[in-house]
């Protein structure tokens, strides 16, 4: 069988990961450039971080992008989660064909055009664009991808232990908090993980739902992207790959933990 | 057995007359909560907007605020729609078969969007095999690796290349070092730099449905192609790409769909000449202000977008159904 892990497999491995990461690396490498010309090495420095701190439009941009971040994420959290258990335990009631329809479409939906279509409707509803509208827009269009994440964990949920809590008297709202909730509790997270990122990445639904005194993150680093590449902006995206790739990380070694753990827990319930 | 069952079934019965009619009406509650809520949330901030976006791109051009007519309102009552209704036209859909300008802009993003899904899957297709045939040891981490760069924001990955792309930008620099060129290579604004964004941002989209199709392959069908004699490209070609299709299918319309209606790219490193339905959009909401046009842009640009979708819903239906 390893005779499949040849050296043609090992060099395609090795160039893809190149092409995916070296663009990054060198960006990385640039934010500690000591010239002002991003392309050109003059020597190691951090002062870009500095002036990034005493940017105060940077500054102010990276608060409204955190602000919408987490009060997007958490409500989507809550609506995708609430739209997966309408998806998977309620099978038949009118509608379900249109709701599934409205999870699904976003995913696949052009950024333009979401966008769009949520501004005609501020505008039509005579609501004024600013940090409401984006965080609004944000909570739209992650709840779907919350939404999917925790629907594929409630699939494969064996329903027999709600059942054993339910006939033991437990009430369907108990019931859901002590047994299902904690069950599902790593797709919770994932989904909100998965929204916060979305919801800081995103430049092109903010443009559209954004109004003045809103200005998020990446559309103040595109405005400055467009004039030409700066340090100054090499340094703010090597902060906010940082943030990512921590939680990232993080994440998974946490649910790499406690899959161990419940494996260590089955095996000594087995042997008990 | 049957007997368990049934006194199962009694105590069932028994808790449920216990449990107080509050809480009883409260759970129904709750579980009619669980669904309005998040259904009448897509409904106001999906469905509606659409509607909105159609009409929109039914009306015409004012200089007003909101920038279009007739901006319907509750206050003129059932007569006023209809009155207003008389108003709507065609003419800003027959106004983008005119200008060729449009026309030329959807063509273009569905051939730009159709060959960087080819080259996509030309570069994602070795490494896709590669990590499936990994030691089954390496394979998470190698997926973990696939995954991460998704991550990272779209804007500074696509940003991250003009650096290495411009005329005295890193990748020129480097090919000027080892003396290949003598002159800049000229890819910056051009189309070729709209291909390697593309690539790069929606590769992990390729791997993972690739990985996922040829991890579960049985290589021991190859083996025996290979002990009755047959080459190995033939081999590749009749075994392994056939039972590679549908992550093949899965992993192009996943790069073709949002490549379509791209705008981050194309604006960012393709040049002022270039010509995609998402750009085009943009421009004409953003700097000519023609929320109409800029409507109709959108609602074409969806139904172009049904029949990838609809592949894509197809093919993954059928990999659900072989799963089971």
């Amino acid at each position: 069988m390893n005779s499949g892990w040849s050296r043609f497999n090992i060099s395609s491995i090795v160039l893809g990961f190149a092409f995916l990461y070296l663009p990054i690396v060198l960006l990385i490498i640039f934010s500690f450039n000591e010239s002002k010309l991003v392309t050109v090495w003059g020597g190691f420095s951090t002062k870009w971080y500095g002036s990034l701190f005493n940017n105060q439009g940077l500054m102010d941009a990276a608060w409204v992008t955190a602000r919408v971040g987490v009060i997007s994420a958490t409500v989507a959290t809550v609506l995708g989660t609430m739209a997966a258990l309408t998806l998977t335990r309620y099978t038949r009631f009118r509608g379900r064909i249109l709701f599934s329809g409205m999870v699904f479409a976003p995913l696949v939906m052009p950024e333009v055009v979401t966008g769009l279509s949520l501004l005609l409707l501020f505008v039509a509803i005579g609501l004024d664009r600013g940090f409401l509208t984006v965080t609004l827009a944000h909570i739209t269009f992650s709840m779907c991808f919350v939404a999917v994440v925790v629907q594929s964990r409630l699939v494969s949920f064996d329903r027999s232990l709600e059942e054993a809590a339910m006939d033991l008297g437990a009430p369907p709202v108990k019931t859901f908090f002590q047994i299902t909730l904690p069950v599902i509790a790593p797709a919770i997270v994932s989904g909100w993980m998965l929204a916060f990122t979305l919801s800081l990445d995103d430049l092109v639904i903010a443009s559209f739902a954004s109004g003045p005194g809103a200005t998020t993150l990446p559309m103040k680093i595109y405005s400055q992207v467009r004039l030409g590449v700066t340090p100054e902006i090499n340094a703010a995206c090597t902060l906010m790959i940082g943030v990512v790739a921590v939680g990232v990380i993080a994440a998974s070694l946490i649910n790499k933990r406690r899959e161990i753990q419940r494996q260590r827990d089955e095996q000594a319930a087995q042997r008990a | 057995m049957s007997n368990l069952a049934a006194s199962a079934d009694t105590m069932n019965i028994d808790a449920a007359a216990a449990r107080p009619l509050a809480s009883r009406f409260l759970s129904g509650l709750v579980s009619r909560l669980v669904i309005i809520v998040p259904y009448l949330w897509l409904l106001v901030f999906f469905l509606v907007p659409f509607i909105i976006v159609f009409k929109i791109s039914l009306s015409q051009t004012a200089i007003a605020m909101p920038p279009y007519v007739p901006a319907f309102s509750l206050e003129d009552g059932i007569s006023g729609f209809f009155s207003q209704l008389g108003q709507m036209s065609i003419d800003n859909y027959l106004w983008l078969t005119e200008d060729a300008l449009y026309f030329n802009a959807y063509v273009s993003s569905i051939v730009i969007a159709g060959i960087s899904t080819l080259l996509t899957l030309l570069v994602g297709y070795p490494i896709a095999y590669g990590m499936a045939r990994a030691p089954a040891n390496l394979r998470p981490t190698l997926l973990m690796l696939v995954i991460l760069p998704f991550w990272t924001s779209f804007l500074i990955r696509v940003y991250a290349w003009i650096g290495i792309l411009k005329p005295e930008g890193l990748l020129n620099q480097f090919l000027q070092a080892i003396g290949i060129i003598d002159d800049p290579l000229l890819i910056m604004n051009t189309n070729t730099a709209i291909y390697i964004g593309i690539v790069y941002s929606y590769l992990p989209f390729m791997i993972l449905p690739l990985y996922a199709a040829l991890e579960k392959m049985d290589y021991s069908l190859i083996e025996a192609a290979q002990d009755l004699g047959c080459p190995p490209i033939s081999a590749f070609w009749k075994i392994t790409f056939p039972l590679s299709l549908p992550g093949v299918i899965a992993g192009c319309m996943l790069v073709f769909i949002p490549a379509v209606g791209e705008f981050v790219i194309p604006d960012l490193l393709g040049g002022s000449q270039t010509l995609m339905i998402g750009k085009t959009l943009w421009n004409e909401f953003f700097n000519n202000r023609d929320w109409p046009v800029s409507s109709a842009v959108a609602v074409i640009l969806l139904l172009l977008l049904i029949v990838p979708i609809m592949i894509f819903q197809a093919a993954q239906a059928r990999a659900q159904e072989q799963s089971r």
